[in-house]
């Protein structure tokens, strides 16, 4: 019972730092429709930063800083919001999917960097020894897990309610002025290119502070962490939460992590371990054709996005939202 | 700094070149960056070593065709690796994309293809497993040309293939009425379809050339490096750099923008190692992207 409860804390510790990450990129997509797909990037920005701050002195590479674990997040939202940024200034002025090659780019570049700059990442070992958060407590794991399940419920939670407030502000209205009609936004004297960059700045902080707080969480990271399959697995979370709902966002990542972390543990049990390699790629095939199954039959997910309702003037894309759902 | 890099350049932006082919056309006729476009690169390699094995169960082992280190079964399974990764890009987008694209956003297609590029991947290491295969493993010997430059038999005759495949297309978008037609939608959809272009057919090109050329160039990856269910993925952003970079939906820009990433590559692997090569692709992106986002070739969008 105990280790079941220590397992769901777990669970859910991770399902929420997911969220998190989900968040960011509904920022960035659902309420503003920047398409990014080097999301993992920004998240491994945010881990290593933090984990370079925070941890002791190490000879093998640079720093080491040993400072507060918060200053560590500071320090990830800054870097993550600042790379964000500038991916968003050099292509935010073109088509939309310059965008996404962009920040598949970043994503590149950010593993390469992490496998092969030594020096301040420790390369393919990754690194160790990052503080966590109630160490002390790491002797009882129950303890631990549920003090650690309360640190990023909270943040998650303040997130969850900056974002809420930030979309029904008169900034989130722009962003969503933007979105639907950004000629008539434009024509108000709104600079598209502007707003674009910083709810691009912001979605990349708080991806780099979801990525943070895992690393605290887990207490080591290393290159593998951030592989292409984490951008996929937050896509699909938040395409099945339905995108421009930071509360489907927030259940579209607990629910398709529940699913993710069933089919792994089903798979460990059908397959024999010299198969379960094939099992697992079996596994991204299923998920893959999920995304895709939803994207035709159910494209607004779950939640939905309450923002394209029917409305007076609109009839043309009312017509296509219909059809599009309904079929 | 030895001038092999060329020849090594010459080949990689070969490869990047054929890819970038596809990418360009579908980015400027159906209007969406396919990132699934790699994966039809190593299917349609996974396919022709499939036909090659077949063929040697059948027929015995083929002795390889003189200086080459392969025979007639690779020609045969590279013609019949194209046509199924042709099929497979229209049946991608019979069950996908075109339903996706009727709905005209754009960037849901893009989302799709991440999807299914992800499936794709994924079902070739589970049919394959991720270890790498090779069509053959003999080791030619190279032949030194000059100016310290050596260059092996497999290299010239992919060069030579590589140079009448662009000729071809090139011929075929210029000289005939369907090239004219994929050019025509590509620069002006809503004219095109008024003036009676048959818009279906011209789509059906596009992914039968996309297909065909992805399946050339993976095959070639296979030949000179490896086989592996990653190896159309890792091409995926000297794909996308080399058809922004020569201009979008021009085939001479992406070919070049091709060769351009290919030496540059091989120059960086010399002066500051092969572990940085893949972000050679992204920095002569990125610069384009702030220089001149048309690319050399490109016109404006209207």
């Amino acid at each position: 019972m105990m280790d079941l409860l220590g397992y769901g804390a777990f669970f859910l510790t991770t399902a929420l730092i997911f969220s998190l990450v989900t968040l960011g990129l509904n920022l960035q997509w659902g309420l503003t429709g920047l398409f990014n797909v080097g999301l993992a990037g920004f998240v491994a920005i945010g881990a290593y930063t933090s984990a370079l701050l925070t941890t002791p002195d190490d000879a093998a590479r640079l720093g080491g800083f040993g400072l507060p674990i918060l200053v560590g997040w500071l320090g990830a939202m800054i870097v993550g919001g600042i790379a964000a940024a500038l991916t968003g200034m050099a292509t935010l002025r073109l088509r939309s999917d310059y965008l996404a090659i962009t920040t598949f780019g970043v994503a590149v570049v950010v593993q390469l960097v992490a496998l092969n700059a030594q020096k301040l990442t420790s390369g393919p070992f990754g690194i160790g020894f990052i503080p966590r958060p109630f160490g002390s407590l790491a002797e009882t794991p129950l303890l631990f897990n549920l003090s650690n399940l309360a640190v990023v419920s909270a943040v998650t939670l303040i997130a969850y309610l900056a974002l809420e407030h930030l979309s029904r502000s008169p900034w989130g209205r722009v962003l969503k002025a933007l979105r639907e009609d950004e000629r008539a936004a434009i024509s108000l004297g709104k600079s598209a290119r502007f707003y674009r960059v910083q709810a691009f700045a912001v979605g990349g902080a708080i991806m780099a502070l979801a990525g943070a707080l895992q690393a605290h969480f887990t207490g080591f990271i290393a290159p593998d962490n951030y592989l292409p399959i984490l951008t996929f697995q937050v896509w699909v979370m938040l395409i099945v939460g339905g995108s421009g709902s930071n509360l489907g966002a927030v259940i579209g990542s607990i629910l398709v992590w529940g699913i993710w972390a069933g089919s792994g543990t089903l798979t460990s049990v059908l397959f024999a371990p010299e198969q379960q390699a094939r099992a697992a790629s079996l596994q991204i095939v299923a998920i893959g054709v999920m995304l895709c199954v939803i994207l035709l039959i159910r494209p607004n997910g779950l939640f939905g996005d309450r923002l394209r309702r029917p409305r007076l003037g609109k009839q043309a894309k009312v017509t296509t939202a219909k059809s599009s759902s309904g079929s | 700094m030895s001038l092999q890099f060329v020849v090594d350049g010459l080949l990689t932006g070969s490869m990047i070149g054929l890819g970038a082919i596809g990418v360009t056309l579908t980015y400027s006729i159906l209007r969406f960056s396919n990132f699934a476009h790699g994966d039809f690169m190593a299917w349609g390699t996974y396919a022709t070593l499939a036909v090659v094995s077949a063929v040697g169960a059948t027929f015995g082992k083929a002795a390889p065709i003189a200086p080459l280190s392969f025979g007639w079964p690779l020609l045969v399974a590279l013609v019949i690796g194209m046509a199924f990764t042709a099929i497979l890009a229209l049946l991608l987008d019979k069950v996908l994309f075109s339903r996706l694209r009727s709905q005209g956003q754009a960037i849901i297609v893009v989302m799709a293809s991440f999807g299914a590029s992800m499936a794709l991947r994924s079902l070739l290491e589970f049919t394959f497993t991720s270890r790498p295969t090779y069509f053959s493993r003999a080791i030619q010997i190279a032949m030194p040309v000059g100016f310290g430059i050596r260059i092996t038999p497999d290299q010239i005759a992919l060069l030579l293939l590589t140079a009448v495949l662009v000729l071809g297309v090139h011929l075929l978008m210029t000289r005939t009425q369907t090239g004219r037609s994929m050019q025509a939608l590509s620069q002006n959809a809503a004219l095109a379809r008024i003036v009676g272009i048959d818009v279906a057919s011209v789509v059906r090109v596009t992914w039968v050339i996309g297909g065909a050329l992805a399946c050339v160039a993976g095959v070639m990856i296979g030949i000179l490096v490896q086989i592996r269910p990653f190896m159309g993925f890792d091409m995926l952003l000297p794909m996308f750099a080399a058809a922004i970079l020569g201009g979008i939906g021009s085939i001479p820009g992406a070919v070049l923008g091709g060769l351009i990433i290919g030496l540059a590559e091989a120059g960086a692997v010399q002066l500051i190692g092969a572990e940085w090569r893949a972000a050679v692709s992204f920095i002569i992106l990125m610069a384009v992207l702030f220089v001149r986002p048309i690319g050399l070739f490109g016109v404006r969008e209207r």
